[in-house]
């Protein structure tokens, strides 16, 4: 009889399941996976070591680009980590719009897991699904900020200026009639608050669409029931954070336990799996995504109500306002300052977590009171998750493999850095 | 609200390093709570002892090692920049016992609450510190990060390879004294008809220059 010998091969870089860059080397027996071997590194920027090379405040936007679906909570954790530093409290607007444009982001960042994961097992529909939704949340984006994805929004001491008070309306072109256009431009009336408002009262319908489409679905619930289960034993021990360790069982939300920002005055519930599999991780996101909504309405009735500062008046963290500047010489000089050598943290380290999409995200701070910091290392969710491939998969089915990288919700911007 | 947040938490933190204290004795030497974090330096000779007990006893229970992440303190509070790298410091000689130094970031679910553990490799030339991959799993790539861009040796690891860098890449480009703008560049050759690495080409440039300021900045 002839030898039989174990498959090697390689999946990925280029191949669109590998969610980005990811070089997996599986070693198959028939079909069945015998060991996987992620190699990663293939996005590697090194974003900590430019960091130590550039100042405190350009920095922000690297942030962005660490996990580019789910770019203000990577700022928020930045520029907590230098808030604490510098012993400043940032005023309690800025916290409100930073508690809800974060769970803006959570949701669109559900909502790309969930269309991509769905295509990944074949429910190709719910791509179109979840793109619909995400347009108007990346609007709110730019309303605020000018940029649809990179926003460097949040900076240290409050966010970069107030919400909008309107919002930009879509303009009459050759494939949009005037009929088209004031039915698409109904809800851009009114102010950015008005815009999500009209947005959070259509969510929940929407949420219930992909669930009509996913939770009893027959191929779907065959492809994630069982697969990829993970004890919360294992998963605590293995560095999983976020919906893959409430997956499993764990409640533990950073958000309640140990809240930031305001997250102590909202009212949300933490949903956890019970089997610890892809199915049970889905549903955890699903229902997340509800959540989010709920602290997103509690945000915007604050926010209407209670207008305010959004920034320190402190020209030594934040720049001064721009008609002051062009006014007084010392509101000039700051700005000039604060640009070019840029603010000074004190000496000391500092590790700042915030609850992101994907689980914890951690800057460790180090500096020794340079307008650089001295070290900078991100603790990215995915880097845990995807570092545990390897037990997730053993002893599944190739097929599976790729609906585990989905359930991971892995992105390589933050995995590689 | 983020100041009695911190109260709360500060007094939490106070009590562990009671208990710390009482625990481990002088194998610890703890820096106190400063911005409501607590920070224990370990010896490398201890440092699995120590950690095997701050997982497992129930006083302490940090199931989850959040994060590792590899220390270079060669420049610490060094202003001066050459061809994009920080070089070495005496300052930084004097207030640390050694170049290297692993920092590991745990988490008690249980009792919710972080801690900071530092081991400092004592060799400078050749980092080494004990693998705590056998203590938790999650260590396993942290530890590859660290040897891949600090040239940290972790014994005992199952699997030490380069995690992050090119396949066949040399050095350790997050030690301080690397250049930032690294040391090959790589473009396709028309006349090899193959894709080559060459050392740099990029002339290494300080837009911004590294000021270190010892005074209170910024506060009121």
């Amino acid at each position: 009889m002839a030898e039989i010998k174990n498959y090697t091969i390689n999946f990925g870089p280029q191949h669109p399941a590998a969610h980005g860059v990811l070089r997996l080397v599986l070693e198959l027996d028939g079909e069945v996976v015998e060991r996987a071997d992620p190699h990663i590194g293939l996005l590697h920027r090194a974003t900590e070591k430019l960091a130590e090379h550039k100042t405190f405040l350009q920095n922000v936007p690297y942030m962005d680009r660490l996990d580019y679906v789910s770019m203000m909570v990577n700022e928020h954790a930045y520029v907590m980590a230098i808030e604490r530093m510098l012993g400043i409290e940032v005023p309690i607007r800025a916290q409100y719009i930073r508690v809800m444009f974060d769970e803006i982001t959570r949701i669109l960042n559900h909502l790309l897991w969930l269309g991509a994961s769905g295509i990944d097992l074949g429910a190709m529909t719910m791509f179109f699904y979840t793109f619909r939704e995400r347009e108007d949340l990346l609007d709110a984006y730019e309303a605020v900020s000018g940029a649809r994805m990179h926003a460097a929004y949040y900076r240290p001491g409050g966010v970069y200026r107030d919400l909008p008070e309107s919002m930009a309306h879509y303009k009459e072109s050759k494939v949009h009639s005037a009929a088209d256009i004031k039915r698409m431009n109904a809800n851009r009336q009114g102010s950015l608050l008005d815009f999500l408002e009209d947005f959070t009262n259509r969510f929940p319908t929407y949420v219930d669409e992909y669930e009509t489409l996913l939770t009893d679905n027959r191929i779907w619930k065959q492809r994630t029931v069982g697969i990829g289960v993970v004890s919360p034993e294992r998963a605590l021990a293995l560095g999983f954070t976020g919906p893959m360790l409430r997956g499993s069982g764990v409640v533990w939300d950073l958000r309640k336990k140990q809240p930031y920002e305001v997250y102590d005055r909202m009212d949300f519930d933490i949903p956890v799996g019970v089997e610890g599999d892809c199915y049970d991780r889905y549903l955890v996101r699903i229902e997340e995504m509800r959540q989010s909504n709920r602290i997103i309405k509690q945000c915007i009735e604050w926010l209407r109500k209670n207008p305010g500062p959004v920034m320190v008046e402190n020209f030594k963290i934040a720049p001064p306002k721009r008609a002051a500047m062009k006014e007084n010489m010392e509101e000039l000089i700051h700005h000039f300052k604060l640009f070019t050598e840029g603010m000074h943290v004190p000496e000391g380290e500092v590790y700042s977590a915030v609850e992101h999409p994907k689980g914890e995200f951690g800057i460790y701070l180090v500096s020794d009171g340079a307008n650089k910091p001295y070290r900078m290392k991100i603790r990215a969710p995915g880097f845990a998750h995807l570092s545990a491939l390897d037990e997730m998969t053993r002893g599944h089915m190739l097929a599976d493999v790729v609906a585990i990288i989905g359930t991971q919700d892995i992105v390589f911007g933050e995995v590689d850095r | 609200m983020t100041a009695e947040l911190c109260k709360l938490q500060d007094r939490k933190r106070f009590e562990l390093q009671d208990k710390l204290a009482r625990r481990f004795g002088d194998r610890i030497a703890s820096t106190g709570v400063i911005l409501c974090e607590l920070t224990v330096t370990v010896r490398a000779a201890d440092l699995l002892e120590v950690l095997t007990h701050l997982r497992d006893d129930a006083d302490f229970r940090f199931e989850q090692l959040v994060d590792l992440c590899g220390m270079d303190y060669s420049a610490y509070g060094s202003d001066v920049s050459e061809g994009g790298t920080y070089p070495a410091n005496e300052a930084a000689d004097k207030k640390f016992p050694a170049r290297y130094a692993a920092v590991y970031h745990l988490l008690s679910v249980t009792h919710n609450v972080r801690l900071r553990v530092r081991a400092f490799a004592d060799d400078d030339g050749f980092p080494m510190l004990d693998s705590v991959t056998g203590i938790w799993p999650s260590a396993n790539w942290y530890e590859r990060e660290a040897f891949d861009l600090y040239g940290i040796v972790f014994t005992e690891h199952p699997d030490l390879r380069r995690l992050l860098t090119d396949y066949g890449f040399v050095g350790n480009p997050f030690r301080k004294d690397f250049p930032l703008s690294g040391t090959v560049e790589m473009r396709y050759d028309s006349e090899q008809q193959r894709v080559i690495y060459q050392p740099v080409t990029v002339e290494p440039r300080e837009v911004t220059p590294r000021i270190v300021r010892e005074e209170q900045y910024g506060r009121n």
